[in-house]
């Protein structure tokens, strides 16, 4: 497997937020992809967006401007 | 082949549209089920659609736009959705079975009551009736457009701001008309939009939805997986994935993206212009002819491009079949699903033959048609 990175991973509540996110932050340029919803943070499916953990501020503004509520946004090794 | 059967289905379609389907059936895995490149396209391919839609509609945003299999299903889901046991429903003697089936099968395993506005009053500006109808028990008013008949338009906007103002949600059947009529769900005040993509957004068939207003909840009519909250027992509360169970038509949806792009491409007003054009040529050109009835108001500025017609008392299905198999021309007969409006017509036994006219129409075509009735009311 590949080695671990410190990693920022926001959460949805619905995958089409998280396709909603993924939109905005490409418009804006912020880096960023979506991932599977670690199952350290919930067991199931979904999908996550995952950031470097320095970009934490840049996205919970994105997440105000787009009137897009995260589920929960984690730093974690990943 | 000369199609005016675009109020069934839009078989004149924007080529873009079949190329979107081959290309998403080539390359999408399943949107919402996998963070792989090939269930992201798909799945950014859905996204940007809800996208389109909410801004055709002025929905508030993306996340309130469903989709469902057809304008029924979704018909069903909000009707369903959204009126409880006991509650009176008021709709228009317009309507589509879409619309009447699910209100006479509330009536039944809810005991909901309902009222029924005549097709005159359906159509009246204003829609005073309506405001007499409401009663205590009042939830909703649910009614199309443009009458799929007549092509004759109801007055959303006084149904809005009437259904505002006496606290009832307003559920519209755009079927008609959404692509080619603006909707807008802030200023007409549109609690739920339910559309098709197959008619006037030039989708493949198979694609549709309901765009609903934000905090407003709306029962799921199935339920089942969505790619999300796995271990929860119930739909996800959020939309749109709360009204979605199941894998979406996403090659379909790929399809309506591009009819979607096509009419902002083209805009409104001048597909409107086109096949009201032709709408009319169709209707100067036949009006006059013996033994020719039409229904519906053809006073009025704005009507969806439908004509429908018979000649003399001869059966809608003989005059439609003459039609395609002496002139290559394909309309519609029977009843269009519209029982109250046929009634209404007293057209219940004989039917009409529906011609629905599209911006991809040409002007000889029409005038093909004009000569083909013209013959066969002369015979």
């Amino acid at each position: 497997m590949r080695a671990k990175k410190w990693q920022l991973i926001i959460t949805f509540a619905a995958t089409t937020a998280a396709m909603a996110f993924e939109a905005a932050a490409k418009t804006q340029g912020l880096p960023g992809r979506l991932i599977p919803v670690p199952t350290v943070i919930q067991a199931g499916c979904g999908l996550a967006f995952c950031l470097e953990p320095a970009a934490r501020a840049a996205a919970q503004q994105l997440l105000e401007e787009q009137e897009l509520a995260a589920e929960g946004i984690y730093e974690i090794w990943l | 082949m000369i199609y005016f059967d675009q109020a069934a289905t839009s078989l004149l379609k924007p080529p873009s549209v079949a190329a979107a389907v081959a290309r998403a059936i080539e390359t999408f895995g399943n949107p919402s089920r996998g963070a792989y490149a090939a269930s992201l396209t798909a799945n950014r391919t859905v996204y940007e659609t809800r996208v389109l839609l909410a801004r055709l509609f002025n929905c508030a945003c993306p996340q309130q736009v469903a989709f469902a299999a057809n304008a029924t299903m979704a018909i069903n889901t909000a009707l369903k959705g959204i009126v409880s046991a006991g509650d009176h429903v008021v709709t228009t003697a317009l309507e589509h079975n879409s619309v009447l089936r699910p209100l006479y099968e509330l009536c039944q395993s809810r005991n909901c009551s309902l009222t029924v506005l005549s097709v005159e009053e359906s159509l009246q500006k204003g829609l005073p009736s309506l405001v007499a109808a409401v009663r205590d028990n009042t939830k909703a008013f649910v009614c199309t457009h443009a009458s799929n008949v007549t092509g004759d338009l109801v007055d959303i906007r006084a149904a809005g701001a009437i259904c505002h103002r006496h606290g009832l949600y307003f559920v519209l059947d755009a079927a008609q008309t959404a692509g080619v009529f603006p909707i807008d769900m802030e200023e007409d005040r549109i609690d739920i939009v339910c559309f098709t993509g197959h008619k006037s957004l030039f989708g493949p068939q198979g694609t549709g939805g309901l765009c609903v207003r934000e905090g407003l909840s709306v029962a799921p009519l199935i339920t089942g997986g969505t790619g999300s909250q796995t271990f929860s027992q119930e739909a996800p509360a959020v939309m749109p994935e709360h009204l979605e169970a199941g894998t979406i038509n996403a090659h379909g949806i790929a399809g309506l993206k591009a009819g979607l792009q096509y009419i902002e491409q083209l805009g409104l007003p001048e597909l409107r212009c086109r096949q009201q054009r032709l709408m009319r040529r169709f209707y100067e050109g036949v009006a006059a002819l013996p033994q020719i009835s039409i229904y519906g108001d053809f006073s009025q500025g704005e009507r969806a491009a439908v004509v429908s017609l018979n000649i003399g008392e001869y059966d809608s299905g003989q005059v439609s079949d003459a039609l395609s198999e002496e002139f290559g021309i394909c309309t519609r007969a029977g009843g269009h699903c519209a029982p109250l409006l046929h009634k209404a017509l007293g057209t219940m036994q004989q039917g009409a033959v529906r011609f629905s006219f599209s911006h991809f129409n040409t002007e000889a075509e029409v005038d093909a048609a004009v000569c083909a009735v013209k013959s066969l009311a002369m015979q």
